[in-house]
């Protein structure tokens, strides 16, 4: 199967972008060098293109309702003009994908997911409605952009976008780019103050263009994004969240409203199988999804879904499902890669503590 | 003189002491080195043996000794400041020297016009 090609496809290769396959696209996953891309999100601002994820459109009298029946944290209660992080759940409640859910109004609500799940998740969704409910995926007529970083605001701002004043962390807006509708959400993947930006197609090359050419702004490719993401503790579908994963296992039970009926709600509430677990190793050297993790008796405890070298903390991290509850910070642990045994400790999440995402 | 091997690494050898690095085309695919791991000083190492491991943000892989020989020096530089391998991948960052080496084995390697070929024309 061919990879589908992003809008700015041309774009990112005249910047140099190096191509990769990644949920079904070609990608870039890097143009200059990730950790250059790390640190510029972190410091000043960056640009990407997430065209590959999906989004769909919800609409109808009882559509709130409705959705309640689906997600595990209400629709109901959700202010129109707020975003919510979310989880599609299967009957067993692993976690067919985590998703944000916006609403848009009253009776209508916007859904973006991972590019790997469309299919599946459109599916689970259309399903689960009624035919009084109307279901639109939007995937193949929207383009996705996020601008990243501390500076992400006055940049933009600058820039003469002015929606992105006053707007709060997990609230959006209807904008106006280069002429074009889209909708501004106060969210984003990197733990840095920032901006995911929804656009039509059609007008996909007139507002990157724009964007990227904001001085100071620069592209960053997936490499960044799964290291930023990483240092931040934020899951990743497909290594933290899975089929074989539920919301509990992987944190966030406290996010849950168990006093309604949902999709997967007994199996989910019933136990919890597995523990999501951070670890910070004493050097660069890093354990990959698939690592095991030993205590410091050397019995196997669980595995890593995902390891990095993590560029601001200068050593390597992971996130790992572990069969110990509560293992406190400090428990030293070892994570077998294959090639060694790398020395590490449990540590409390964020990794990074000094991003700017909730700031004011 | 200067050799490669197909594992994408350089050696050169002057006054019976061998200089072994990754390639520059090598570095450039592998994108950041976040991890270099070198071998011990004074090990006796064949031809192709793993002599340590290099990680970038993505991968990792290992490092194979382009001839026999026995492990005289490492560069301590580049444990600290990997980037140096990013940086000057041919020079500065290179990763052990060997001495007592094979020169049969050495003299069988590609040469640089070889090794360009064989990165281009693959």
């Amino acid at each position: 199967m061919t990879n589908q090609t992003l809008a700015l496809d041309a774009w990112h290769q005249a910047a140099g972008a190096r191509m990769v396959p990644f949920a079904g696209w070609s990608m870039p996953v890097q143009y200059t060098s990730i950790l250059a891309e790390h640190r510029h999100t972190r410091t000043i601002a960056s640009i990407f293109d997430c065209s590959h994820m999906g989004q769909f459109r919800c609409r109808g009298a009882g559509i709130a309702v409705e959705l309640d029946r689906l997600l595990p944290r209400r629709a109901t209660d959700q202010r129109p003009g707020t975003c919510r992080y979310n989880f599609l759940l299967a009957d067993d409640g692993t976690v067919i994908d985590d998703i944000i859910v916006y609403r848009i109004a009253d009776d209508e609500f916007y859904i973006v997911v991972n590019a790997g799940t469309v299919a599946a998740d459109a599916a689970h969704i259309a399903a689960g409605l009624s035919g009084a409910a109307t279901f639109v995926d939007e995937s193949a007529d929207t383009a996705k952009f996020d601008v990243q970083g501390p500076a992400s605001t006055e940049l933009m701002r600058a820039a003469g976008i002015g929606a992105v004043d006053g707007l709060r962390y997990f609230n959006f807006a209807p904008v106006e780019i280069s002429g074009a509708a889209c909708l501004l959400s106060r969210t984003g993947y990197t733990g840095e103050r920032g901006f995911e930006i929804y656009v039509p197609t059609g007008a996909a090359a007139a507002v990157w263009e724009l964007l990227a050419a904001i001085p100071q702004v620069q592209p960053a490719g997936l490499g960044a994004r799964d290291t930023l993401r990483l240092e931040m503790g934020y899951p990743l579908y497909g290594h933290e969240l899975d089929r074989d994963s539920t919301p509990l296992d992987a944190g966030f039970g406290g996010l849950i409203d168990p006093d309604h009926e949902f999709v997967g709600r007994e199996a989910l509430l019933e136990r919890r199988r597995k523990h999501l677990t951070a670890v910070r190793f004493e050097s660069r050297r890093t354990a990959r999804q698939g690592s095991e993790v030993a205590d410091a008796g050397g019995q196997v405890i669980g595995t890593v879904t995902s390891g990095a070298f993590s560029p601001s903390l200068e050593c390597a991290i992971a996130l790992a499902y572990v069969s110990r509850a509560e293992l406190p910070p400090g428990t030293p642990v070892i994570a077998r890669t294959g090639r060694a045994e790398v020395p590490g400790e449990i540590v409390a999440l964020p990794f990074y503590g000094a991003g700017t995402a909730r700031d004011k | 003189m200067k050799k490669y091997t197909e594992e994408h690494e350089w050696i050169t050898l002057e006054e019976g002491v061998a200089t072994v690095g990754i390639s520059a085309h090598a570095a450039h695919e592998l994108g950041d080195i976040t991890f270099i791991e070198l071998p011990e000083v004074d090990t006796n190492v064949k031809q192709g043996d793993s002599i340590g491991t290099i990680e970038s943000v993505k991968a990792a892989s290992d490092i194979y000794s382009p001839v026999g020989g026995r492990i005289s020096a490492v560069n301590t530089d580049i444990e600290d400041s990997p980037e140096i391998v990013n940086d000057s991948p041919e020079e500065k960052g290179w990763l052990c020297k060997l001495d007592g080496v094979n020169e049969d084995e050495m003299q069988a390697l590609m040469t640089d016009a070889e090794y360009e070929e064989f990165i281009t024309g693959r």
